[in-house]
């Protein structure tokens, strides 16, 4: 790889690492904007990384090894998620044929160690957390598979970065109904991997209905600063695959598709904050059926490929 | 412009009866109609009517014997009907309680007329969407007649008969477009056009257009196994509806598919039909064989000896040939001889207000013997005993199949038929014979009235005369059928 | 030009896979009647070219029926029967839903087994018509509300339609009339059975509806 691309692949996983807390703070502000509140600043999640990574965890008896290497672990298959994911239509730092079954089961990695870890800590609360997590995981993969499958056929290629950097050469004439289911597609999975609304309530104070927010409430500390940190970038990364579809690399020089990328991403998380605000949470029996949707959606796009 | 007459006086009498109040001008209006109807369908004995609306009505061979049994009938169930209405309206006086309210009897008389209205266009028509259009018409127009009697019975039965019908007619809509796609030569799809056109027909759609056909308005004719909606319709649907159903509207629909078939000869596919012909024509007979053995009302039997005509006649057509000849001598006969027995079936059930055979014996003696005289002399008739045109339909049927020397066909057939002769004679005889068993519930004052015996009796004579003798106006009429459809 | 239809045709897609798996009858009624101006629009989507004046009133005519007098309809039938909800189908809403896709994925093989006559420029509203035909008849077996069926009977009828409207075929303009025309009078006569069922019974569940049958044991 030539020197200017590794420079400029390297800016763009720095960007992504520097850029996805912000994005939280979007989704709030949103939040309280429709709610009629003032809402926390838009910086709020790099102070409570800051202020966590400064104090000390406090580990229960029963937990082993594998409670704390959870959140290191799933941080690390995050941050090498971010390696593979295009930026702008860019091609990532790494990239090879067939990495997007790389990328999805690095996502299943972090859910697997998460889950590991609140199974460790020998609770009941947990196990209940993380099977409904994994529950709701069995219906979002395979929707996911099959979407990249969809795009994947569309373009011809099967690295994420080709992919993304073809779509835009692609004509939107011709596949517009493929590119817009599987955007749905994806973004219902989007919703059900980051545990937003109306799979799960991030905000919810009450434990019967916590989901991913389970898994989450014993860690503390460096541990929490990372797990916030870790769902940041996978925010990023997650909507990268849905804003991707939409703002890609036109022929104007990378700064202009850089930060037109960076608003299409500030605006993403617009949308998903504005839907968090307007849409209820299902009903725990219903979100199966939410994601079947997402299911059918990604297996329409697959036909719709094959024509 | 005696075809537009046919269609208009009932249509016309039909919309009026909704709004008269009058019971006896209204009675008044619905025999006069189906008198005129009957007295405009004669002259058609003597001089066919030429086309009219540039082609889209026409009466050819089929139609026209087509239009005389339905012209018949209806002024039989008339006749019958009047005295029918008015002992419903005396019974309701005498007995009023809401649970057996009937519907108004302006809506009765309306969608009679509006059926018989609607049946003509059927018969008339030439053109192939328009005679989807007439059939569902007449579809919409029986289902309230079979919700008379206001109970959950028959309004379960009109239910069904509404969406299964309406659901079949609709794959026939489907069936009409592929026929419409296939024939790509002129946008006209009208029959005789289509016909002349035929050679240019694109094969596949045309098979798969006709199957849709076949299936959407088999469910209207009864075959089997789509024919789920007329035992209960049949059976629920007070006796001279029941009449009219069996009787008259199951020939429409097969008149529909006849229509289809009659593309499928000129476009050279007609032994692809004649083996779907067989085939439905034989599991109909084998449906209504089974059913009819084990079978405790004797309306339900009715309908289901209808199943079980309706498979012999699609079944003559698919044999194609001479069959077709008795296929429609057998329909000649099926519909005056049910429609006989729906109407002392009638009688039956207002004197002993049960539908069950068991309750029921000794028919012949007491108040209801020339009732129960003509049940057993029907039942002869019907399952083809000698003097009786459907004897001939049938024997003609036979030696058709024999003759092609399909043997398997004889064979399923033969037994078949008599399956429904032991099941049926196991019913009429116990029913008409035996002691006079005290009825559950006997009606004091019923007297078999001329009105309703002579409707039936005189059917009865017609299939028996037509059994002996044939005018030679009958004659040309069904051999100008069976060439057209019979694929010599 | 095609993607605008292919758009349509998605669009009419994803309302039937909608439509199997809501379970609350005003949105299918609401569904039914979008699908149905959809449908009215098809024709000025479809020919590229001037339409005649009878298939502009058609068109128009249809609109107006199916998008806003059968809904009318259905809303007053659904006011007198006091219902709100479907009872939930075997095998659930995401059954219905998956089967919805298969039939689509069915429907897609076999209108590329049909000798394929190029008269319309996108090759996805063929399928789709299938697909809503499907659709219908799915929804009227396996739903149990009277009023559900009724929709489903809709649909059908739509899906049809739209087959009609695909392969351009023009009937004579007063046939198409007369198509309309028994479509509303079924729907109204089907809207007074429903009414009369929910007199009869108290509430319009078809499972009420199954007293008619052979060979049951009475003795």
């Amino acid at each position: 790889m030539e020197t200017i691309d590794m420079i400029r692949s390297i800016l763009q996983s720095t960007l992504i690492l520097a850029v996805s807390p912000f994005l939280f703070g979007i989704i709030n502000r949103t939040k309280a904007f429709f709610a009629g509140r003032k809402g926390s600043p838009l910086l709020q999640l790099y102070y409570d990384i800051y202020k966590l990574s400064r104090k000390s965890a406090v580990y229960s008896r029963t937990i082993t090894r594998v409670f704390i290497a959870g959140p290191i672990v799933g941080l690390g298959a995050i941050l090498s998620a971010t390696m593979l994911v295009p930026f702008a239509g860019r091609a990532s730092f790494i990239s090879f044929e067939g990495d997007i079954i790389l990328f999805i089961y690095l996502f299943g990695l972090t859910r697997f160690v998460a889950v590991l870890a609140a199974l460790d800590t020998g609770s009941s609360f947990e196990g209940m957390g993380a099977s409904r997590e994994v529950q709701f995981a069995v219906f979002a993969e395979p929707a996911l598979f099959l979407s990249m499958a969809a795009l994947a056929r569309v373009t011809g290629v099967t690295s994420l970065s080709a992919i993304y950097s073809n779509l835009n050469a692609i004509s939107w004439t011709t596949w517009s109904p493929v590119f817009l289911l599987v955007a749905g597609a994806i973004f219902i999975i989007f919703l059900a991997e980051n545990s937003r609304i109306p799979v799960d309530d991030p905000n919810t104070h009450l434990e019967l209905t916590m989901i991913h927010e389970v898994m989450v409430l014993d860690h503390g500390g460096v541990d929490l600063a990372f797990i916030l940190y870790g769902s940041a970038v996978k925010f990023w990364i997650l909507g990268t695959l849905v804003a991707g579809i939409f703002f890609g690399a036109h022929s104007r020089g990378w700064m202009v598709d850089y930060s037109l990328f960076i608003i299409g991403m500030v605006l993403f998380a617009f949308i998903v904050g504005a839907v968090e605000s307007v849409l209820a949470r299902l009903r725990l029996l219903k979100v199966p059926h939410f994601l079947i949707v997402a299911l059918a959606l990604s297996v329409l796009a697959l036909a719709f490929t094959m024509r | 412009m005696l075809s537009i007459a046919l269609i208009i006086v009932p249509l016309t009498a039909g919309l009026v009866s909704f709004f008269i109040r009058n019971d006896h001008y209204r009675r008044g209006l619905f025999i006069g109609s189906s008198g005129a109807h009957l007295i405009l369908t004669s002259l058609t004995w003597f001089r066919r009517p030429g086309m009219a609306l540039s082609g889209w009505f026409a009466l050819d061979d089929v139609g026209f014997i087509f239009l005389t049994v339905t012209s018949l009938l209806f002024f039989g169930a008339t006749l019958y009907g009047i005295k029918y209405l008015d002992d419903e309206k005396r019974r309701s006086r005498d007995a009023p309680g809401d649970n057996n309210a009937n519907v108004n009897e302006a809506v009765f008389s309306g969608c009679f007329l509006l059926l018989l209205s609607t049946m003509t266009i059927v018969i008339f028509s030439q053109h192939i969407a328009f005679l989807w259009v007439a059939i569902e018409a007449t579809t919409l127009a029986s289902a309230p007649l079979i919700y008379f009697h206001r109970t959950k019975r028959s309004l379960e039965a009109t239910w069904k008969y509404l969406l299964i019908c309406s659901v079949g007619i609709a794959l026939a809509l489907l069936g009409i477009f592929f026929l419409a796609v296939a024939n790509k030569n002129g946008q006209d799809m009208l029959l005789m056009k289509m016909i002349e056109g035929a050679a240019g027909i694109d094969a596949p759609w045309l098979k798969a257009g006709f199957l849709l056909l076949f299936v959407g308005y088999g469910t209207k004719m009864g075959l089997a196994p789509f024919h789920t909606w007329l035992p209960d319709a049949h059976s629920e649907a007070p006796s001279v509806v029941s009449a009219l159903l069996s009787g008259a509207l199951l020939n429409c629909a097969f008149l529909g598919i006849l229509r289809g078939y009659q593309i499928c000869i000129a476009a050279g596919l007609s032994s692809y039909c004649r083996e779907i012909f067989i085939l439905f024509g034989l599991v109909s007979i084998l449906f209504a064989a089974i059913f009819i053995l084990g079978q405790s009302d004797y309306k339900r039997m009715l309908a289901y000896s209808s199943v079980e005509h309706m498979g012999i006649i699609i079944l003559g057509v698919g044999l194609g040939g001479g069959a077709v000849f008795g296929s429609l001598l057998s329909m000649l006969g099926h519909s005056l001889t049910k429609a006989g027995l729906f109407f002392v079936a009638g009688n039956i059930f207002s004197y002993y207000k049960t539908k069950n055979i068991a309750d029921i014996k000794g028919l012949i003696r007491g108040p209801t013997r020339w009732s129960g005289v003509l049940w057993f002399a029907g039942f002869l008739l019907i399952t083809g005993t000698l003097p009786s045109a459907i004897f001939l339909g049938k024997f003609i049927i036979l030696k058709e199949a024999l003759l092609r020397q399909q043997y398997w066909t004889t064979f399923i057939f033969l037994g078949g038929l008599g399956i429904v002769f032991i099941g049926m004679a196991r019913i009429f005889v116990s029913m008409t014979q035996g002691g006079r068993r005290t009825a559950i519930a006997e009606s004091p004052l019923y007297r078999d009235d001329l009105i309703k015996i002579v409707p039936s009796a005189l059917f009865f004579l017609l299939v028996v005369i037509t059994g002996l003798y044939f005018p030679s106006l009958l004659t040309h009429a069904l051999e100008g059928a069976a060439k057209e459809l019979g694929d010599f | 030009m095609n993607s605008l239809i292919d758009l349509l045709s998605i669009t009419i897609l994803l309302m039937n896979l909608m439509m199997l798996s809501s379970s609350r009858i005003s949105t299918c009624i609401r569904i039914v009647a979008f699908q149905g101006i959809l449908f009215g629009l098809m024709p000025f989507v479809i020919h590229s070219h001037a339409i005649a004046l009878g298939a502009m009133i058609y068109s128009i005519v249809s609109i107006g029926l199916k998008g806003f007098v059968f809904p009318w309809l259905l809303f007053r039938a659904q006011r007198e029967a006091n219902i709100r909800k479907e009872v939930e189908p075997i095998g659930g809403y995401p059954l219905s839903l998956l089967m919805g896709v298969a039939m689509f994925l069915v429907s897609f093989w076999l209108s590329s087994r049909l000798p394929y006559i190029r008269t319309v420029s996108s090759d996805l509203v063929m399928p789709v018509s299938f697909m809503t035909f499907f659709t219908g008849a799915f929804i009227i077996v396996g739903r149990m509300k009277a009023l559900t069926q009724v929709i489903g009977y809709l649909v059908l009828e739509n899906g049809v339609y739209l087959f009609g409207a695909a392969l351009l075929i023009e009937q004579p303009f007063l046939v198409e009339l007369a198509i309309l025309l028994d479509i509303f009078v079924a729907v109204f006569v089907m809207g007074i059975a429903i009414f009369h069922i929910s007199r009869e019974f108290d509430n319009i569940d078809t499972q009420n509806l199954s007293q008619l049958k052979d060979w049951v044991n009475t003795k």
